[in-house]
């Protein structure tokens, strides 16, 4: 698995992301209130609203054009809602966080 | 011996006739048919579906070949019968074709009416009267092209509304005043000619047909007025009169229609007439109910029943296009020895209409709720003396007899498929189906899983009785609304507890307020922050994560995904200079919309993100400032020009629009406050729609409060009159502090005063000086923490990483 580093974990506020512009799309990386780190298509599966742009809260987050709430561990819409985005495995090394590109090659194949 | 029946025409009142008869007499006529049109018998009140695209041909036949094969029926298919022989008893067809009759049936129907305007000859004149009408239609709806239908009654709008639904450009000619005159009063035709132009279709009233031109075809349609109206087709749809021309030719007696008897019987008593050709005690009839009722009859004559006759009944109108629900009856003129009641909701679209005679009723209009058609119908048709519902009768069924005026009945009585969420498009049987297969207990829940009361909330009450009537006992709404779902405490609570407590941080008040979840959810957390930003405006660091994006990034996203900005302009006053700015901006930015706002503001919309902080940059070169467009917080102060400029302006309207706005701009509030200042009682800024206004009089200022022009439609409550600006100010501040400190989050001025109570808050900001000094000051506090430009701060750095990708990666594999 090929590893691309984007950045620190101190670059993302707590509750909070940062997106990775990538040749597929914005791919959102959250940090939560625990320092977790999670990343996800930055697109809502209900009308492709920012999810970056979302308030987080627990280990999820609210869509700002319609209030979906998406898991980040899974992508899955919580509640009631259906659908799903995908996710992108993150590995945090001390302070540093990478992505697995193969997630993006394989989508793009 | 069986004798022979000859029916001239094969609608739906000699195929009725045919089915009682063949019920009644089995076997005692040989019978013959003679059909013009070259098809079996079909529905014809469905040929509007079928134009429309709802059905199929096959799917409105009533009675198929096989149908005339197993009864024995002879069936002629395109033969149009040119002559009676009385004195032979015979008919002749157009094909030469001779049938001797003992007895007659004449059911030739009606004729569309054609206006004689010159070219209505012209090819793509239209009538709509049969498949054949319907399928030229289709034909030509093809094209895709402009249609003219002429006339705006049942039938007009039917074809108008198949024709739009078939991709046509459609525009109906009426020439009276309002749709479907004969059977809608005024009111109703407007709420009709409403819901059919919402659909695309243009209505054009009052309109007199001069002429239809063309080269060879139809091209254009011409009004008295001299309007053109460009057309490939023309349908018109202007009315029917009776098919009597055969009998007229065979000396039968004719008036507008066939002259029969109750029995059906002409003046020759071998010769019957039924359906549209015939008249009955000098009526003729169109809807289907009273000719099915003539084909009883007539069926029960031939079958020897003498004693048969019609009697004359009313019958409902019914428009059959989705989506529009109307319901006429009877006799609807105004007149002194009657009276009438009258229900309208305005923004249900629903208009019902009693007229009563002797306390019976002899007339119905339902529009938008016909509902309760059948019920005044069969009032109607009993003469029940009303007298003893009257109060409530209006309001239908359900609310009369064993428990009048419950609400409650009203509701369970409506059918599963009446919409309750207008917004959503939800119906009621879709929320009590989902209450029960999903188990559902709260509004929550009804929310998240049929979107009933999710968007603007105006049908909760209606949900909430539904989920009542669904679960009975079970269904306990909580005498206080709880916050969100992590929590049991209601905002009022939370507000009072953060203050007794002196609880000064979203961690501080989960923790000792006993939240159920780790860190709240969207609902709760920008509520909690506005709470505390209100009580602690010089302890309480504002939690941007805890802000609406819009609030992070001072600018209101889209849905694309990009944002709107708008820069403040003061009282909605500005200049050369700025204008040129702003024009310079959309240029650089490439700003793909730019528009002036009902606040009096103007709006870009279409910013990329990353674009924010350099057009704020260059905006707050020209002296702007954030508009707090996206802000629960004050939005605008709108100002007319005052005595200034207008002839009429009693003060300085502009003047003190642009003070208030100065003097409390960067204010968060429970939800938006946008204000407006007025320099007369005309009005002009529209202060009384607002959530503050001031109304400019020679002897000062009138303030006003608590409107609404949104979700809801409110006028504004006055405050007071005070004599100075000062004083104005000073109370507009106090007044918007004490909403800041009681409002719950998301709540208007209208909705926390009407909580509240008018009377109180005249009591604390207008008669209790100390207290209007006390919020005044506190008001004064909290703008020094809050007067801060986020536009300037953003620009020189401030939450940057909200503007920007943390990282571009995968590009170089990917490059062209």
């Amino acid at each position: 698995m090929t590893w691309i580093a984007i950045g620190s974990i101190s670059d993302i506020p707590r509750r909070g992301a940062r997106c990775v512009d990538t040749p597929e799309g914005k791919i959102a990386v959250f940090r939560t209130a625990d320092d977790q780190v999670y990343a996800i298509d930055d697109h809502c599966p209900h009308k492709g609203g920012p999810l970056s742009q979302g308030i987080v809260h627990g280990v999820a987050v609210t869509c700002p054009l319609h209030n979906w709430v998406i898991s980040l561990e899974t992508g899955k819409a919580l509640g009631a809602d259906e659908g799903t985005v995908r996710t992108i495995p993150v590995k945090v090394d001390g302070e540093r966080l990478f992505l697995a590109l193969e997630a993006l090659a394989s989508r793009a194949a | 011996m069986t004798e022979k029946l000859v029916i001239i025409g094969n609608g739906m009142a000699p195929g009725r006739m045919l089915e009682h008869l063949l019920e009644k007499a089995p076997g005692r006529y040989q019978v013959t048919i003679f059909n013009a049109e070259p098809r079996v018998n079909y529905d014809r009140i469905m040929l509007s579906p079928v134009l429309s695209g709802e059905k199929a041909y096959e799917e409105i036949i009533i009675h198929g070949d096989g149908w005339y094969i197993a009864n024995g029926i002879t069936l002629y298919k395109g033969h149009k019968i040119v002559a009676i022989d009385r004195q032979a008893k015979t008919v002749t067809s157009d094909h030469g074709v001779t049938e001797p009759y003992d007895k007659l049936v004449i059911a030739s129907g009606s004729v569309p009416f054609i206006i004689p305007v010159p070219g209505h000859d012209l090819p793509g004149v239209l009538t709509y009267r049969d498949l054949d009408d319907v399928q030229a239609m289709l034909l030509a709806a093809q094209s895709r092209a402009k249609a003219v239908v002429i006339g705006g009654g049942l039938l007009g709008l039917e074809a108008a509304a198949g024709l739009n639904a078939q991709g046509m450009d459609v525009t109906v000619l009426h020439v009276m005043p309002t749709l479907m005159e004969r059977q809608l009063d005024p009111a109703a035709g407007y709420l009709l000619q409403r819901a059919v132009e919402q659909r695309g279709i243009k209505v054009i009233t009052k309109a007199n047909t001069q002429a239809i031109t063309g080269n060879g075809k139809v091209e254009q349609v011409e009004l008295t007025d001299g309007t053109v109206i460009p057309a490939t087709l023309v349908v018109m749809a202007v009315g029917i009169r009776p098919n009597a021309a055969l009998a007229k030719e065979a000396g039968i007696a004719v008036n507008r229609g066939i002259v029969v008897d109750a029995g059906m019987r002409s003046n020759d008593p071998d010769i019957y007439a039924l359906g549209e050709c015939a008249e009955v005690n000098g009526m003729v009839y169109g809807l289907v109910a009273p000719l099915y009722e003539m084909a009883r009859v007539a069926a029960s004559q031939l079958a020897g029943d003498e004693k048969a006759a019609f009697v004359h009944m009313d019958t409902p109108t019914k428009l059959k296009v989705t989506g529009i629900e109307l319901f006429s009856l009877g006799d609807f003129a105004e007149g002194e020895d009657r009276q009438e009641i009258v229900l309208r909701d305005a923004a249900a679209g629903v208009y019902k209409r009693l007229v009563l005679k002797d306390d019976r009723i002899i007339g119905t209009v339902l529009y938008g709720e016909t509902g309760d058609g059948a019920w005044f119908n069969d009032l109607k048709k009993k003469q029940t003396d009303i007298s003893e519902m009257r109060d409530t009768l209006i309001f239908g069924q359900s609310y009369q007899g064993g428990a009048p005026l419950d609400p409650m009945a009203a509701v369970a009585a409506l059918p599963d498929d009446a919409e309750i969420c207008g917004c959503n498009g939800v119906c009621k049987g879709k929320i009590t189906g989902a209450i029960t297969a999903k188990g559902l207990t709260s509004l929550d829940d009804v929310r998240a899983h049929t979107k009933a009361s999710a968007s603007c909330g105006s049908c909760t009450g209606l949900v909430e009785k539904l989920m009542v009537l669904t679960l009975g006992d079970k269904y306990n709404p909580a005498a206080v609304q709880p916050m969100c779902g992590c929590t049991t405490l209601g905002h009022d609570e939370v507000r009072r507890l953060i203050k007794a407590k002196g609880l000064k941080t979203i961690p501080a008040v989960m923790q000792e307020l006993e939240w159920t979840t780790s860190c709240g959810c969207a609902k709760c957390r920008p509520a909690l922050n506005y709470y505390l930003v209100c009580d602690w405006p010089d302890d309480y660091a504002d939690d941007y994560q805890s802000r609406f994006v819009n609030e992070r990034v001072h600018a209101n996203i889209q849905k694309d995904g990009t944002y709107s900005v708008v820069p403040r302009m003061w009282g909605g006053v500005t200049n050369a200079a700025e204008l040129r700015a702003i024009a310079d901006v959309v240029d650089k930015f490439e700003i793909p919309m730019v528009k002036v706002t009902g606040g009096q503001r103007i709006d870009m919309l279409g910013i990329r993100k990353e674009d924010l902080p350099a057009v704020w940059a260059d905006l707050g070169h020209a002296g702007f400032v954030s508009g707090h467009a996206y802000a629960k917080g004050l939005r605008t102060v709108k100002t007319c020009v005052g005595s200034d400029w207008c002839r009429f302006g009693t003060q300085d309207s502009t003047g003190l629009g642009i003070r208030i706005e100065k003097f409390m701009w960067g204010s968060w509030t429970p939800a938006k406050v946008k204000m407006a200042v007025s320099g007369c009682p005309r009005n002009c800024a529209e202060a009384t729609c607002k959530d503050v206004g001031v109304i400019c009089v020679d002897s000062g200022y009138e303030i006003h409060f608590a409107g609404a022009a949104g979700l809801d439609i409110k006028g504004t409550e006055v405050l007071g009159l005070v004599r100075t600006e000062d004083e104005a100010l000073e109370h507009i501040v106090a007044l918007t502090q004490m909403y800041r400190e009681q409002g719950r989050y998301l709540e208007r001025i209208y909705k926390w005063a009407k909580r509240i109570g008018i009377e109180e808050i005249k009591r604390q900001i207008m008669d209790d000086g100390e207290k209007r000094k006390a919020y005044y000051e506190r008001f004064v506090f909290s703008q020094k923490f809050a007067q801060v430009d986020p536009w300037s701060e953003r620009v020189s750095g401030k939450d940057k990483h909200e503007f920007r990708p943390m990282a571009s990666v995968g590009f170089a594999e990917a490059a062209e």
